[in-house]
């Protein structure tokens, strides 16, 4: 997925212009740290997670898990809530000792460090803002804390704060700001540490949507400007999709799927994976043996392909799906859903629900017969058991004598 | 219902609580104002209007001079210690350890229990010879000592006894406090580098102000308002050594029936108190952070 198309390089820098003419500055250069002076000096860190696991008395939180944050890059760890990537971040913030494994960090082991040691800096979910200090005294804390000298805080807390555009908030408290500017805050408080890492604890969860989609642009944009190795944690798919280097997909304490957004989009490892990412997700559904060959379990045809059907899922993102007149397969409508750019049409063929998205208005009431068609490449299998994906060759196989094509 | 009629409505919703509180606080807190101003009766001479007579009387009272000096030491003593003592003791079972409930009903046991309870378990400790102080004292050679007995240390005694009865009380209120501050705040300054110290004085110390405002208000106005353990212990003795001024009204009022003046010396307690919590709200207030 190319993320040049929006991550406006300008858009730190220029935050103040944003309400004005950021159009006009989004030309600028985009060298990382190059025109804003706020930089990692120079270190850039590789965070590397080797069979990490957290026990909660018997429960595992966390369970065997391994990789890799790339120097310079966004790491996303997602995942439905319960599943350990909050853990796992606070693991590797040493906010928590892991029962087992290592974590490295710019090729130094800090397993056995605490948190302050580790070369890192955290935006946490609740922004944990301390409600007493102004925005200032919140921002230059932990250059207090460590001595740095009355000047150079001066410089960088100018510098973090023209970043951000809290230059006239320097003197509130937290609790006179508005929920986007704690957040501002917040991350100002992480980057004046300018250190390599950066971790965050779902930093947006608390924002309206309007908000988030501006700040999840905003922290992509800082954190390609300043060069800054970045784990961030969320539940939602959409930042995760719209931000990430690298996903990783948690459940149960365990990885699920690691891999780039587009991969993970575009070839989901396993049931869950396709589940869990798109809106609406992956259909999945359930086929069985026909006559002409495998057919959608509890309808009798047409086939989807000539192979065997019986204890396999069939995946098909809704995206993909078109409704035609005939010549697909019949299926009925349940509800229709009016988004605006598009529609959600949910369906039914044979006994298993099938959701389709189509452009603009659908004008079809409940219970409508309507045919369904996509092409063989929308097409994925996963073996209903395991709830894997199936090899290549066996799906590549299968799309070849897929019947239902799209015109 | 016109709005005459809810006027009506409202004062007679508000007059029982408003008569009770007349009847048993502004009347008498007026009346004695009053009675301060008049001599106390005797059989053979009735009150009269002696106007500010009783007051000048104070002026030359060594008592009444000794026994507001004790109170200040008294105050002194036990305040800061009892403050800085229940917010130790708060931070420390806040924490995360082994038993943290049991310790915490450990330090709030003293506030439980009466003063009379804990007044007589003192008098042990402070036993001459035998009581616990001695005994301990005598292990490391130290000689026998009257404790409560001198004028030395008889209030000293005292101090001690209420710290350890009112840092319980006041750690409740401390640890409501903690329990309030988001756990993420410490991680945050955890991530910075910062020491428990550092945290404690930067973070955790202004975000528990509020309670230490209170706190410090009820600990002042309790230094002059505890007299159970006087009572039960040393009597104001030795030589007025141990008299607070509390107790000193008590005597006054009730000993030697000299109730005008002992209304003078009340108005001058409540004046005191009532200015002392002006001053510290005023002081203070503007230097608390309030969520």
């Amino acid at each position: 997925m190319d993320f040049d198309s929006w991550a406006f390089p300008g858009i730190a820098c220029a935050y103040n212009n944003r309400r004005g003419n950021l159009a006009a500055r989004s030309g600028g250069s985009r060298t990382p740290g190059a025109h804003c002076g706020l930089a990692t000096g120079g270190r850039v860190s590789e965070i590397v997670v080797e069979s990490v696991s957290k026990l909660w008395g018997a429960t595992k939180a966390v369970d065997a898990v391994s990789f890799t944050a790339a120097a310079g890059q966004l790491l996303v760890l997602l995942g439905p809530s319960g599943c350990g990537k909050s853990t796992t971040l606070r693991l590797i913030a040493g906010l928590e000792a892991a029962s087992a494994g290592r974590i490295r960090i710019g090729g130094r082991d800090v397993t056995d460090l605490p948190p302050a040691q580790r070369g890192l800096s955290m935006v946490f979910q609740s922004y944990a803002l301390f409600p007493h200090l102004s925005v200032a005294e919140n921002i230059l804390f932990g250059l207090k804390v460590r001595k740095v000298p009355a000047t150079e805080r001066a410089a960088r807390l100018q510098r973090v704060a023209s970043l951000l555009g809290l230059d006239t908030l320097l003197e509130r408290r937290p609790s006179q700001l508005s929920g986007g500017q704690q957040q501002r805050v917040a991350l100002g408080r992480a980057i004046i540490a300018e250190t390599p890492v950066c971790l965050m604890d779902e930093p947006l969860s608390n924002l309206d949507a309007q908000l988030r989609q501006d700040m999840r642009r905003e922290i992509r944009g800082l954190q390609q400007k300043l060069g800054i190795t970045m784990v961030y944690v969320t539940h939602d798919q959409t930042e995760a999709m719209s931000m990430a280097d690298q996903v990783i997909l948690l459940r149960q304490g365990r990885i699920e799927q690691d891999a780039a957004p587009a991969e993970l989009y575009a070839r989901p490892a396993t049931t869950f994976t396709a589940r869990f990412i798109g809106t609406p997700p992956m259909n999945l559904i359930a086929l069985a043996d026909g006559a002409a060959g495998a057919v959608v379990r509890g309808s009798d045809g047409p086939a989807l392909f000539d192979d065997k059907g019986d204890g396999l899922l069939a995946g098909i993102r809704p995206e993909d799906i078109r409704i035609a007149e005939r010549q697909g397969v019949p299926a009925r409508i349940v509800t229709v859903e009016y988004l605006g750019a598009d529609s959600v049409a949910a369906c039914t063929i044979g006994d298993q629900p099938i959701a389709v998205r189509t452009p603009g208005r659908l004008n079809l009431k409940p219970a409508a017969a309507v045919s369904l068609l996509w092409s063989p490449a929308a097409l994925h299998l996963f073996d209903a058991a395991t709830g894997r994906r199936v090899d290549d060759d066996r799906l590549r196989r299968v799309r070849d004598r897929a019947f239902v094509a799209s015109a | 219902m016109n709005r005459a009629n809810m006027h009506v409505w409202g004062w007679l919703l508000l007059l029982p609580a408003a008569a009770l509180l007349a009847l048993f606080t502004h009347y008498p807190a007026l009346a004695t104002i009053l009675h301060s101003l008049y001599s106390t009766a005797r059989p053979n001479r009735p009150s009269r209007f002696i106007g500010l007579d009783q007051y000048a009387t104070m002026l030359d009272d060594p008592v009444f001079h000794q026994v507001l000096w004790n109170n200040t030491i008294f105050a002194l003593g036990t305040i800061p210690a009892s403050i800085a003592l229940a917010l130790l003791m708060a931070v420390w079972v806040n924490d995360r350890l082994a038993g943290r409930g049991f310790l915490r009903l450990a330090y709030f046991t003293p506030t439980i229990l009466p003063m009379i309870a804990v007044a007589n378990i003192w008098m042990f400790f402070y036993t001459p010879d035998y009581g616990l102080v001695d005994q301990i004292a005598g292990l490391f050679g130290f000689a026998r000592h009257n404790w409560l007995g001198s004028r030395d240390t008889v209030l000293g005694c005292l101090i001690v006894l209420t710290i350890w009865k009112e840092a319980g009380f006041f750690m409740i209120f401390y640890l409501a406090a903690l329990q309030q501050m988001p756990p993420n705040l410490a991680e945050a300054a955890a991530l910075e580098g910062a020491s428990r110290w550092t945290f404690f004085r930067r973070v955790t110390f202004p975000l528990v102000m509020p309670t230490t405002l209170f706190v410090l208000i009820n600990a002042v106005i309790n230094s002059f308002r505890l007299v159970d353990h006087i009572v039960a212990m040393t009597k104001g003795g030795p030589d007025n050594a141990s008299s607070l001024l509390l107790y000193y009204i008590f005597e006054v009022g009730f000993k030697y029936w000299d109730t005008g003046y002992a209304a003078a010396l009340t108005v001058v307690l409540l004046a005191l108190l009532a200015g002392l919590a002006t001053a510290q709200f005023l002081y203070l207030d503007k230097r608390v952070h309030y969520r």
